[in-house]
C-alpha cells in the first residue's frame, strides 16, 4: 500500500476497520469527532455495527455488551467522555473481555478546552475507575504510529482479554501526515468459548465483575493481577534515542516526544549530550530502561502537556539517581522545541 | 395387581416440574419476596417458547443481581442502571438471539433512566423486565423513584414528600409513550389471576421480540415484606390495595405488529 495524506482521527478509524473491529459505539466530542463520523459511514459499508450512543456511559456499556459476545468492539472519546466511561472500564477490566478505547486528549480539568493536551495520563494509566486494575495504554507520536498502535491495541486486547487504550492528543487526532494503512485483515469470526452466544449444547457462560464472597473476589483479583504482571513483563515499548552517551535525559511521550526530539537534536548541535526516552506504552511503563539511562546522566527533564503526571512515574523509575526536572504546559498549550531546548541548556550549565 | 395400577396412575398425573430454565439452587431473596416468583414465571415462558439455548440475560445491580445464576442462561451483570445499554451491545451483535434485562426500580427508574429511555426510543429489539417494589431493597429500604406518596422509607422517615421529591415514577406509562415501544404492560403477582396475566404478558413481550417488533417491557408490582415491615400476606394485600391504585395494571402499548401476534394465539 502507498502512503497517503491522512488526518489522525480518520487514520485511527481506518486502521481499526482494517485490524478487524466488529462494532463501534461512540458519542461526539472534539477533538475526536471525525473518528465517529468516519465509522458512521464505513462500518455499515462493511456490514459491521455502528451505533451513536446517547452518552459515553451508554457507549462503553454497549462496548461491554458487544465484547461479551466475543466481538471486537471499540469506542472513542476525549477527556470528559473518558471520565464518564470509567465505571464501565472498571467492569470490563474484571470481566476479562477485550475492548479498545481511543482517547484523543484535550485540555482539562472540567470542560477545559478543545486544544491538545496530555492531561488524561493519570486516569488512563492508573486504571481510572474503582478497584485494582490497569488498562494497556499506547501513546503514538505520529499519524503512522497511531495507525500501527491501533492495530496493536486490538491484538493486545484480544490476546490478554483486556482494555487497550490508544492515548492520542489533539495534535495526533487533528494533524494530517503522509502515512500508510495496513491491508484489510480477514479475521475468523468464530466466537471464543467464553462468549455469551446462547447456551446451545454447553452449560451457560456468565460474565461478571462481581462475586459476593470475599474469598472468590480476592481470587478473581489475584488472577487479574497475574495477567497484568504478564503484560508488564512482555509488553513494555519505548523509543530510546541518543541515550548511550547522554548526560541529560529527556523523557516525553506522544506528540511532545516528537517535539522534544527536535530540542534534543538542537542541544547536540550546541555540544550538549542530550538523549530522549519516549515511552510508547504508558502502561506498562518503561521503568527499567529509564532507570538504566538515569544511572548515567546528571539530570532528567520530563516534558508534558499537563501540570506534571508522567513525571511521577519517571521519579519512581529514576529513584533518586539523578534530579528529575519538569517542564509542563497544562490547559491546551503545545510546547515548542525552543522552550525545551532552553530548559536543556540551563540544566546542562547547572550540572 | 390393583395396587400396581394405582402407582402408574399417580405417576401419569404429575402436572408440574421446576422449569428447566430455572436454577435448582436456593435464591437469596427474602421470605415472601415475589422476585422468586417472577424469576420462575420468566423461566416457565422461556421453556414454553423453547428459547433457553437462544436467550442471553443482562442482570442489574440490586436484589436481582443473581438473576444470571437463577436463570439457566448465558448472562452478564451490567453496571447499575446500564443493563439496557449492555443488552443493546449484545443484541446488535447477535440479532437472532433473545436478549432480556431484569432490573429493579432504582436500577431502571433512577440511575438507569437515560439508558432505558434511549433503548426504548431506538426501538431496540430487546425485552426489559422491571420489578417495582417501591423501594431500594438491597441497600435496606431507601426511597426509590417508585416510592408512593407518603410512604415511609429509611430515607423518607416522614413519608415521601411529593412537594420536594415529586410524584412516584410510572415507568410503564412513560415508556409506552415512546414511538420505539412495541409492547408495554404492568402486572402483579398477588393472586392466581394476576399471576396468569403476568405470564401472558411475559410471553407476549418475548414473542414480540422474537418477531422483531421492537422494544418490549413488562413491569411487575412486587412485594418487599422485609423492608416494608409487613408479613408476606400483608405485603401482597398492600400491593393489591395500595400500589395498584397508583400503578394500574394492564397493557399500555400494544403496537399493530404485536396486536397481530396476539390475534394469532
Amino acid at each position: 500500500m502507498a502512503k497517503e495524506l491522512l488526518k489522525g482521527n480518520i487514520a485511527i478509524a481506518e486502521a481499526a476497520l482494517r485490524a478487524g473491529v466488529d462494532a463501534y459505539f461512540g458519542y461526539p466530542i472534539t477533538p475526536q469527532t471525525e473518528l465517529l463520523e468516519h465509522m458512521s459511514r464505513r462500518m455499515p459499508e462493511l456490514g459491521r455495527v455502528f451505533l451513536q450512543a446517547e452518552s459515553e456511559i451508554a457507549a462503553i456499556n454497549m462496548v461491554y455488551g458487544a465484547a461479551c459476545t466475543g466481538a471486537w468492539a471499540m469506542t472513542s472519546s476525549s477527556g470528559p467522555g473518558i471520565s464518564l466511561m470509567q465505571e464501565g472500564l472498571s467492569y470490563i477490566a474484571l470481566s476479562d473481555v477485550p475492548a479498545v478505547v481511543v482517547d484523543i486528549m484535550r485540555g482539562g480539568p472540567g470542560l477545559g478546552n478543545i486544544q491538545p493536551s496530555q492531561a488524561d495520563y493519570n486516569q488512563l494509566t492508573r486504571g481510572g475507575g474503582h478497584g485494582d486494575y490497569r488498562c494497556i495504554v499506547l501513546a503514538p507520536a505520529t499519524v503512522q504510529e497511531a495507525i500501527d498502535l491501533t492495530v496493536l491495541a486490538f491484538d493486545l486486547a484480544d490476546k490478554y482479554r483486556a482494555v487497550a487504550i490508544l492515548a492520542g492528543d489533539g495534535l495526533i487526532g487533528q494533524m494530517m501526515e503522509p502515512a500508510e494503512l495496513p491491508p484489510m485483515r480477514q479475521r475468523s469470526r468464530t466466537p471464543p468459548p467464553w462468549a455469551l452466544t446462547g447456551a446451545r449444547g454447553r452449560p451457560p457462560n456468565s460474565i461478571t465483575a462481581f462475586s459476593i464472597a470475599a474469598e472468590t473476589l480476592e481470587a478473581m483479583n489475584w488472577q487479574l493481577q497475574a495477567k497484568l504482571q504478564r503484560i508488564r513483563e512482555r509488553e513494555v515499548r519505548y523509543e530510546a534515542w541518543l541515550t548511550e552517551d547522554a548526560e541529560l535525559l529527556v523523557v516525553a511521550f506522544g506528540s511532545v516526544g516528537r517535539i522534544a526530539k527536535t530540542a534534543v537534536r538542537e542541544a547536540r548541535a550546541y555540544g550538549v549530550r542530550a538523549g530522549l526516552i519516549r515511552p510508547i506504552t504508558l502502561w506498562p511503563f518503561p521503568y527499567a530502561p529509564i532507570a538504566q539511562a538515569a544511572a548515567r546522566v546528571k539530570a532528567v527533564l520530563v516534558v508534558e502537556m499537563n501540570a506534571g503526571q508522567m513525571v511521577d512515574d519517571v521519579r519512581m523509575a529514576v529513584c533518586g539517581q539523578a534530579p528529575v526536572h519538569f517542564h509542563g504546559r497544562p490547559g491546551g498549550s503545545v510546547p515548542v522545541p525552543e522552550e525545551i531546548l532552553e530548559r536543556i541548556m540551563t540544566l546542562s550549565k547547572e550540572g | 395387581m390393583d395396587e400396581q395400577v394405582v402407582v402408574v396412575a399417580l405417576q401419569e398425573q404429575k402436572v408440574y416440574s421446576r422449569p428447566r430454565a430455572l436454577t435448582a439452587e436456593t435464591t437469596n431473596y427474602c421470605p415472601g419476596c415475589t422476585h422468586g416468583l417472577i424469576n420462575k414465571l420468566i423461566a416457565e415462558v422461556i421453556d414454553e417458547l423453547g428459547i433457553q439455548e437462544n436467550t442471553i440475560s443482562v442482570s442489574p445491580v440490586g436484589c436481582a443481581v443473581f438473576f444470571y445464576r437463577y436463570l439457566v442462561l448465558d448472562g452478564v451483570v451490567a453496571p447499575h442502571g446500564r443493563a439496557p445499554a449492555v443488552a443493546t451491545g449484545i443484541k446488535r451483535m447477535l440479532p437472532d438471539r433473545v436478549v432480556i434485562t431484569y432490573q429493579g426500580d432504582g436500577d431502571m427508574a433512577a440511575i438507569g433512566m437515560s439508558e432505558i429511555v434511549w433503548t426504548a426510543m431506538r426501538g431496540e429489539n430487546i425485552t426489559a423486565f422491571f420489578v417495582n417494589n417501591a423501594n431500594y431493597g438491597m441497600t435496606g429500604g431507601q426511597m426509590a423513584p417508585t416510592t408512593l406518596a407518603g410512604q415511609v422509607t429509611t430515607t423518607s422517615p416522614q413519608g415521601r414528600d411529593v412537594e420536594t421529591m415529586g410524584m412516584p415514577t410510572r415507568m410503564a406509562e412513560m415508556l409506552a409513550g415512546l414511538p420505539g415501544s412495541a409492547y408495554v404492560a404492568r402486572c402483579a403477582t398477588y393472586d392466581a389471576r394476576t399471576i396468569r396475566d403476568a405470564r401472558n404478558a411475559i410471553r407476549l413481550a418475548l414473542r414480540a421480540q422474537m418477531a422483531g417488533a421492537g422494544f418490549s417491557m413488562v413491569e411487575f408490582l412486587s412485594s418487599c415484606p422485609t423492608n416494608w415491615g409487613l408479613s408476606p400476606q400483608e405485603a401482597l394485600q398492600w400491593i393489591k390495595q395500595t400500589m395498584v391504585a397508583y400503578y394500574p395494571l394492564g397493557e399500555f402499548k400494544v403496537s399493530e405488529a404485536v396486536q397481530r401476534l396476539k390475534a394469532k394465539r
